[in-house]
């Protein structure tokens, strides 16, 4: 990498909370539309983010480029690490290790995840509404359900230490009581949003979305 | 003189041995006659008197660092049983055998057990973990240390730069600059001291240089390995709280 490693390592990790953290939040919660308010609740929260104002601009500098640089970076940082868990198996030393491997599993998930929706409406394929229903697709699949739960098992995960991590590298929690604490909270916090993000993708599996997929089916059948 | 019957105990060791800078590594194991209150050094000299293996054939006398014996110089740190620690406070009664003596491969190594922890030095020269009171003139007397804070001052400056924190480091190898958890904490040392801080800002720049600080990828190994008990990782969040701070000053010219 060229320039200052520091400004590089400083940029990676402000990149992670703002905004990214932020949007693994606003994810969770966007997704947990639909345990509560099934396919029409998940396709209001998704209409609503779409009515955002300037929504394109935010994707492409809140979401996609920050996604693209920390990505990026960090597989660096992943490679420029030794994994020594073996040697040292100590608590921190295996979030240390987690946090790289769950890294590159969620760098690896993202970008499949992008592809299967973002991408295909991009391409025209489906359409923001009919998101629904190929998660009802995504989740029925046992590959790609065991994948999700991994990726989103991994993403979370990684959001809630890498929040610890940005408090030390910061200098905001600096003794080990302080830090201690820290990693209660984002521990808690790891559970609640996995246990968010789960349940949607569970919620996605039932019989509602398959009938609004095969409404949509008519639908586009009977248009064209 | 009535004769005394004594168990006749022997400790087993396998040491990772290497002859030249370059050379690969290979493992050697002996067995020595046990007597009490030994260390590893001890066990070690044991095998320099009479360099034979468990096999019975003779071999080159195994090479070691060591000078203080009393854990307070750094020289002989080495993996023992997978741990990096100094050999003069590894006590053979501790130790499960057959007892591992490996180098610290985080440095070059020089010979067998032997290893240069010039990095080390280098770095602490890096940041100028030193207080410049050289001059023209005399300077007189610098300005007093609150006492509470030349306490923990004092934890921080039991460094002995053995190396064991780099060793343990994950982010201390070849395809990374990190400079390692010793010399942050130096840093903070000098800083904190009243006629140090005068030159904190440069000591701070040195760290938001490539392989600073930001090489820290927050593992806390070394806190854990740290035979002085030093708070290396309250070290580093302090220096990374400092570093933040220089960075924002620096950024709206203040």
């Amino acid at each position: 990498m060229k320039g200052n490693s520091f400004y590089s390592r400083k940029i990676h990790s402000l990149l992670g909370v703002i905004p990214l953290s932020l949007f693994i939040v606003e994810h969770a919660l966007t997704n947990f539309a639909a345990v509560e308010g099934g396919p029409q609740g998940f396709k209001d929260a998704v209409a609503f983010l779409n009515g955002l104002p300037l929504v394109t601009f935010l994707e492409i500098f809140g979401i996609f480029l920050p996604l693209l640089f920390h990505g990026v970076y960090g597989l660096y940082i992943a490679y420029q690490s030794n994994l020594n868990t073996g040697q040292f198996s100590y608590g921190r030393n295996w979030a240390f290790a987690l946090q790289r491997i769950s890294g590159v599993i969620t760098f690896i998930f993202v970008f499949w995840h992008v592809y299967q929706t973002r991408f295909q409406v991009a391409l025209g394929n489906v359409t923001h509404e009919q998101l629904g229903s190929s998660m009802h697709d995504i989740a029925n699949s046992p590959f790609f359900f065991t994948f999700y739960v991994i990726g989103v098992i991994a993403a979370t995960f990684h959001f809630a230490n890498g929040m610890w991590a940005f408090l030390v590298s910061w200098g905001i929690t600096v003794g080990p009581r302080a830090q201690r604490i820290s990693s209660y909270i984002w521990m808690v916090v790891f559970v609640i949003v996995s246990a968010m993000f789960l349940l949607s993708l569970n919620a996605f599996r039932g019989d509602e979305f398959k009938e609004a997929a095969a409404a949509l089916d008519v639908f586009t059948h009977t248009a064209a | 003189m009535a004769e005394t019957t004594v168990e006749k105990k022997t400790i087993k060791f396998v040491i990772t041995r290497q002859d030249k800078p370059d050379a690969q590594p290979y493992k050697e194991t002996f067995e020595i006659p046990y007597r009490p209150n030994m260390n590893v050094i001890s066990a070690l000299m044991e095998i320099q008197r009479n360099p034979v293996k468990d096999d019975g054939n003779k071999t080159s006398p195994v090479c070691w660092d060591s000078n203080c014996l009393e854990e307070v110089c750094g020289a002989c740190s080495m993996v023992i049983n997978g741990k990096p620690r100094q050999a003069c406070t590894a006590l053979i009664d501790k130790l499960e055998q057959p007892i591992r003596l490996e180098p610290m491969s985080t440095f070059p190594v020089v010979r067998d057990l032997v290893i240069n922890r010039e990095r080390m030095f280098n770095a602490l020269k890096r940041v100028k973990a030193w207080i410049p009171i050289d001059g023209t003139y005399d300077l007189g007397p610098g300005p007093r240390m609150k006492e509470a804070k030349r306490q923990w001052a004092y934890e921080l400056s039991k460094c002995m730069t053995c190396g064991v924190c780099l060793e343990a480091c994950p982010n201390v190898n070849e395809r990374n600059t990190f400079i390692g958890p010793a010399a942050i904490s130096q840093v903070r040392l000098f800083n904190a001291h009243p006629t140090g801080e005068m030159n904190m800002e440069e000591r701070l720049e040195t760290l938001m240089s490539d392989g600073g600080i930001e090489g820290c990828g927050n593992s806390q190994n070394c806190v854990r390995a740290c035979p002085k008990g030093i708070p290396l990782t309250t070290s580093i969040a302090a220096i990374n709280k400092d570093t933040t701070k220089q960075m924002f000053k620096k950024w709206l010219g203040m």
